[in-house]
């Protein structure tokens, strides 16, 4: 006798989306793994614009008094380079790495809520696009009472009042038209994202960990994603909120910044950096946590004092919410504030340190395979070492008054979050590479790569360091001949093309790996953390059982043994286990239940981008449009039916 | 006159070509070039923090560098001691660098709290911050100028500063680390140079579209010439005669007729009460900069400049007067008698 379960009753309004293929696929989708990989691509597009961004601003200063660019067009640009960088690049390329790693690494099928990662994705895009719709719709022009010789034209009309916004020089007065309006409420849209991730995986390493994986077993990238989401859950609020007085001021008369109207500049530069000094550790934390699982595979190796890492990471992530004045050393804090900022500026450096010190205690003594990821994590060492050095001499505040402001601080910062996040983020991109496409990279096109960008990595921003200290001030449109800054611009300038060179080989590598590379094994670098254990590319289900944990590096020591000397020996039970593995990762024996893809996370986040032109440009019927898409996408999301699969028959 | 005496004698030459060596020569931005004792105390702090920077780096980048060539993958080499850390080992390199920062610590605080002291019977001087200039007041004297500030040489200084628009950063590099200027809120600032000179200033904080062009001079002069550069300075300039049918007479028709007074001021010329919102040019001629030392003080860059000021610096509040070549001519031979 057959018995059919009917499907429940639904309106079909609610109807779930079932495509698999196509674009509806990827628009629907609850799946990390794709969520991830659109993550990395719209932040690699960004990296692109950000990069060209930077080329632009190298070819005005590679000679003095240069007019390649207005005034105000080099304004836009290099507020926009660093806004898209920083939120637009680094920080959602990060997020591509925690959405695809972070469940595969505890063990588990999806996050903790599939649909609202989902919408943290939509949400970012929408932002980001909000943000450059500014270069077709912003305006923006001379200060009330100023004149310009010339229109400002397209380029000029993106938000030019740096990615820090200083008050009030980012007010209404100071900075007319609507570009700065798009950036306050472009970052805006960008933070909910951003919080809505990090309460996600936060609720997913806390709740989602596979059977044995206790915190103190959990890969050392997953304890930095934890880290990152608190960090952001704590210090996207404060920006949120002085966003919003931004936006007040500028929009509806509020004077939070004004001195006119009773109100303070300078809170605004604290409450930016209570923010933004966290923001640094948000953007490097993943590269630490990248760093750390490739610097033990490719030394076959374990992590040295992988208890000291995890926190030491977790030290710096505490520390970096107390030390945001060292931002403001030259600005109006009495010399008690500098004094304390400026200790707490040193102590910062010991956790820091402590991990670099680890991670060479990680490949000493071992047997380093030096392919494209390794070659890019040691470099992040050593180039991180030198940003980390530089910034011990901002803490010395007596001798920041002279740096700051100047190409000293951004070579530092540069050292940091491109010889460190970026470099970090590289290395990750090729190690994981076989995972997610089940294809490997060329090597000699990745090392290329890898020179390439080390080589015009420091001919960039090795200069800068000079050059500040020699008198180049940040943010300047052009400089005296006088001052002899040119020679070493030049070199710059040089620099930045090498880098954009390795980019582009490092774009050909990816396309061509991808298409024809080699087929790629499911441990193709005899790796030690569970992603490894299954098929490359990750099936859709990730685990096909969930895996039970035994150890910190578990898949390692299901492989190896140590002997008496304490030298690892591979079990001879190890080839089977793979087999074994790769048999039961395509062939799951039991029904898997997977999150159902879902229409509303877009239709909900596209409702935001027109609030915000509703707050610029003050209108009621777009304002309207943007409340019913939140509404509908609110609705429909607590409606939508959780299951639709039980239509299966059943036989008896 | 005074000024440009002087500037001859201390000529700075640049040299145009630079060598290939880092570090840049004649660079007058030059923050490592300490000519005064403030800027000599950071200069002092910089270098020991620098050499113990160089001593980490060579230190950890050795290490990097040397397990990588001695523990690289060889065919022969054998799989390796699985360590998982040493308690002994982490316990040092959390300690040692804690030593090391305690050891900067000590002199960053002293000096901290030594730059920040008021120095006894120092000359107060008013530093107002304008896009995109800086204004110089002097209240014991009476004296307003711009551009270029005026100082005694071998003395300390005391800058009270404060912005009447956005944040500005004042910066002598060779005297001084920076300190911005904040509207409503007053900083402060300590100077001292060792001896006659000229120095270079710029604003460091981002202030809008012409930041980079908001620069500065700072002039040390011996007792003697500060002394008669005040008794110059609060002199009132002396009108020109209706009948008077000079070039510079008729510059000064120009001057008052073309729109110049609504900002400017030339004291005894127009009698205006307060401030006006653009620099005093009452001794113009003295100054060797101005546009905010964007420019040298010479007929081809002020020729530039009247014809079309938001050309040299954008945003300007100096607008385009639409004067005609005979005008600029007569307002340049004006402005050049005003000494």
């Amino acid at each position: 006798m057959t018995k059919i379960i009917e499907p429940k009753k639904q309106s079909n309004i609610f109807r779930r989306p079932s495509s698999e293929t196509g674009i509806w696929s990827w628009i629907t989708t609850v799946d990390h793994k794709r969520i991830g990989i659109m993550y990395g691509y719209a932040a690699f597009f960004f990296l692109l614009i950000g990069g060209l961004e930077a080329l632009v601003l190298r070819i005005q200063l590679s000679q003095p008094d240069n007019n390649f660019l207005t005034a105000a067009e080099y304004n836009a640009m290099f507020t926009m380079h660093g806004t898209t960088m920083i939120f637009l690049a680094i920080m959602p390329i990060s997020a591509a790495f925690f959405n695809y790693l972070l469940p595969l690494q505890i063990g588990a099928r999806d996050v903790a809520f599939p649909r609202l990662n989902a919408l943290s994705f939509w949400i970012f895009i929408f932002g980001g696009a909000f943000l450059y719709s500014t270069f077709i719709f912003g305006t923006a022009g001379a200060p009330e009472g100023g004149y310009l010789a010339e229109e400002v034209g397209w380029l000029g009309s993106a938000p030019n009042g740096g990615w820090f916004g200083y008050q009030p020089n980012a007010g209404m007065q100071y900075s007319p038209g609507t570009a700065m309006d798009y950036w306050a409420i472009g970052l805006q849209i960008l933070g909910i994202a951003s919080l809505i991730s990090a309460f996600n995986f936060i609720t997913t390493i806390i709740n989602m960990r596979t059977e044995g994986m206790r915190f103190m077993r959990m890969p050392v990238f997953t304890w930095m994603t934890f880290a990152v989401s608190f960090l952001l859950a704590f210090s996207l609020p404060i920006i949120a909120i002085a966003l919003f007085y931004v936006t007040f001021d500028r929009k509806f008369g509020t004077t939070f910044f004004l001195t006119e109207g009773g109100g303070d500049p300078v809170l605004w530069q604290h409450l930016f950096w209570l923010f933004g000094h966290p923001e640094v550790y948000i953007l490097i934390l993943p590269a630490f946590g990248i760093v750390s699982e490739v610097l033990p595979t490719f030394s076959r190796k374990p992590l040295f004092g992988y208890a000291a890492i995890v926190f030491a990471g977790f030290g710096i992530a505490f520390i970096g919410f107390g030390v945001w004045a060292h931002h403001m050393f030259a600005s109006a804090i009495s010399p008690v504030a500098q004094a304390g900022f400026g200790l707490s500026t040193m102590v910062i450096a010991v956790p820091t340190g402590v991990k670099i010190f680890n991670w060479l205690g990680t490949i000493w003594g071992g047997k380093l395979k030096l392919n494209t990821p390794m070659l890019f994590s040691l470099g992040f060492i050593g180039m991180f070492v030198i940003g980390g050095l530089s910034g011990v001499t901002h803490s010395v505040v007596p001798a920041d008054t002279q740096q700051t402001d100047t190409y000293y601080v951004v070579a530092h910062f540069h050292y940091v979050l491109f010889g460190g996040a970026l470099f970090g983020i590289f290395s990750g991109l090729y190690y994981w590479f076989p995972k997610v496409w089940g294809k490997m990279y060329n090597e000699t096109l990745g090392k290329i790569h890898f020179w390439l960008m080390l080589i015009g990595f420091n001919l960039t921003f090795g200069p800068m360091h000079w050059l500040g200290l020699q008198g180049q001030v940040r943010r300047t449109w052009v400089y005296a001949e006088e001052t002899n800054l040119a020679f070493w611009n030049v070199v710059v300038t040089i620099g930045a093309f090498i880098i954009a060179i390795s980019i582009i080989v490092f774009m050909v590598n990816w396309i061509f790996s991808k298409r024809n590379g080699e087929e790629a094994p499911f441990d193709p670098w005899d790796a030690r953390t569970i992603e490894w254990t299954i098929p490359s590319p990750t099936p859709v289900w990730n685990f096909s059982k969930a895996p039970i944990v035994k150890s910190l590096d578990d898949f390692w020591h299901a492989k190896y043994s140590e002997d008496d000397e304490g030298r690892a020996v591979r079990r001879e039970s190890a080839d089977q286990l793979l087999q074994e593995l790769e048999e039961e990762g395509l062939n799951p024996s039991e029904n898997i239940e997977l999150p159902n893809p879902s229409y509303y996370p877009i239709i909900l986040a596209s409702g935001l981008p027109f609030l915000g032109y509703a707050v610029i440009y003050y209108s009621v019927p777009l304002a309207i449009i943007g409340s019913l898409l939140l509404l509908i996408g609110g609705f429909g999301w607590g409606t939508e039916p959780l299951e639709e699969h039980i239509e299966e028959s059943e036989h008896e | 006159m005074l000024v440009k005496k002087i500037l001859k004698v201390k000529n700075l030459k640049f040299t145009p070509f630079i060598f290939l060596s880092a570090c840049i020569e004649n660079a007058p931005l030059d923050s490592l070039s300490p000519e005064g004792p403030y800027a000599r105390s950071i200069d002092e702090l910089f270098w020991i923090t620098f050499w113990i920077a160089v001593g980490v780096f060579v230190i950890v980048q050795g290490a990097l560098l040397l397990s990588v060539f001695v523990f690289k993958e060889k065919p022969e080499s054998p799989e390796p001691k699985q360590i998982h850390g040493n308690t002994k080992l982490e316990i040092l390199w959390t300690v040692i660098p804690v030593l090391i920062l305690a050891a900067i610590a000590v002199p960053t605080v002293q000096t901290i709290f030594d730059l920040a002291r008021e120095p006894e019977d120092a000359l107060k001087i008013e530093v107002i911050g304008h896009q995109w200039w800086f204004e110089y007041k002097y209240p014991d004297y009476g004296i307003t100028t711009a551009n270029v500030l005026v100082i005694p040489a071998d003395k300390p200084v005391r800058l009270e500063m404060w912005s009447n628009d956005v944040l500005h950063n004042y910066w002598v590099p060779k005297l001084n680390g920076k300190r911005y200027l904040v509207p409503g809120q007053t900083t402060y600032l300590n100077l001292h140079a060792d001896s006659p000179d000229e120095f270079w200033a710029q604003c460091g904080e981002y202030c809008g579209l012409s930041h980079s062009k908001m620069r500065g001079r700072v002039l040390s002069l011996s007792q003697k010439d500060f002394d008669s550069w005040v008794e110059n300075e609060q002199k009132n300039a002396t009108a020109f005669s209706n009948e008077d049918l000079s070039l510079a007479a008729e510059g000064q028709q120009v001057y008052l007729n073309a729109g110049c007074t609504q900002c400017h001021v030339v004291n005894g010329v127009w009698d205006v009460q307060g401030d006006r919102i653009a620099p005093n040019l009452t001794h113009f001629a003295v100054r060797n900069v101005f546009a905010g030392a964007a420019l040298e003080n010479n007929r081809e860059n002020l020729t530039r400049w009247l014809a079309n000021p938001a050309e040299i610096k954008p945003g300007t509040f100096m607008p385009n007067l639409e004067l005609t070549e005979s005008e600029i001519n007569a307002l340049i031979a004006y402005l050049e008698t005003l000494k």
